[in-house]
């Protein structure tokens, strides 16, 4: 577990916008929006993106996408964070995955946005706490959009709007390249939350639909406004076009 | 013997939990292959292997706590 006060005191010095050559090449982005898409399919996708940026030398990628109800199991996922069976599971037609992300259990559905940065980070910063802080960071500043208040909470990964968790963060690493990542509640139909102690905290959630007392669309201005925060924090070009690759968007 | 040592994985990380072996003793191994899967708290990361060779020992089991410069595993290099 992470100590609680080295997060409250990091601030790391920003990944410096440097826009003459190399540093250029190496801050270069995709931007791939898959839409409500099954867990399983994003899943497949980030891998064969990660093995294109592996061997390829493709720019990074930022997958957005929303899922069905799912829930998902990370590697520190302990059995009782489970609160009901995986039959009933089935029954309510949630799909149920172990991954191989830290963290613990998380629930995805539709009205949350998800965030998959497949980074190269040999490219940007080694550094995993740099890169979780980073992610929060981007969430920070997406929600200063609607003039919230969103923090991180000394000694979790995630961020909280006052007492409750808005969102997640869950990340793997192969080669220094990021798969995984988070998700934010935007219209998330929270009761779903209830069959699960979430990142095996006992927690309250919320969603920005909640806290603004309105139903939020998760559309193409909203989408692109935290991709403007990831810009920001990673010093990000965007580059258009189709990554070179037989991957259809379906 | 080529050892397999925790590289640094971030500013504050001092240790990580070893999550799962991708090879067991005996098996050959190639240079960057990943060789075993460790976790911090909200994050995972695959170590690649130092060198190919046969996977003499394991010295971290999963499960087990391990700390940066912390030796996980012998490579007997061919």
């Amino acid at each position: 577990m992470n100590n609680g006060k080295c997060f409250v005191e990091y601030s790391p010095k920003p990944i410096p916008l440097d826009t003459s050559g190399k540093a250029k090449e190496n801050n270069l982005c995709r931007i791939v929006d898959l839409g409500l898409v099954d867990y399983s399919y994003a899943y497949e996708f980030q891998k064969q993106v990660l093995d294109k940026i592996r061997y390829g030398n493709e720019p990074h990628a930022l997958i957005l996408c929303e899922h069905p109800h799912t829930i998902t199991q990370g590697r520190m996922t302990k059995e009782s964070d489970l609160l009901i069976s995986p039959l009933k599971l089935k029954q309510l037609g949630v799909s149920n995955y172990s991954v191989e992300r830290g963290g613990r259990i998380t629930y995805h559905g539709p009205g949350q946005l998800v965030a998959y940065p497949v980074f190269d980070l040999n490219k940007l910063k080694k550094d995993l706490k740099f890169f979780l802080w980073s992610l929060e960071e981007v969430i920070i500043n997406f929600l200063n959009n609607f003039n919230l208040e969103a923090e991180r909470k000394p000694g979790y990964t995630g961020v909280w709007i006052e007492d409750r968790k808005i969102a997640s963060i869950g990340i793997a690493v192969k080669k220094w390249i990021t798969f995984h990542g988070l998700a934010i509640n935007l219209n998330t139909d929270l009761e779903y939350f209830s069959l699960i102690k979430p990142c095996g905290l006992d927690v309250r959630m919320t969603s920005l639909s909640q806290i603004m007392g309105r139903e939020i669309v998760i559309d193409n201005r909203l989408k692109e406004r935290l991709v403007e925060e990831f810009k920001k924090v990673f010093a990000l070009e965007i580059v258009e076009g189709q990554m070179n690759t037989q991957l259809s968007e379906r | 013997m080529t050892k397999v040592v925790l590289p640094e994985l971030g500013e504050g990380i001092v240790k990580a939990s070893v999550t799962y072996w991708n090879f067991e003793v005996g098996d050959e191994v190639k240079e960057g292959e990943d060789l075993v899967e460790l976790a911090t708290d909200k994050a995972t990361f695959n170590m690649p292997s130092p060198a190919s060779g046969i996977l003499k020992e394991k010295l971290k089991e999963e499960g087990d706590e391990v700390h940066v410069g912390d030796t996980l595993a012998m490579i007997e290099e061919q």
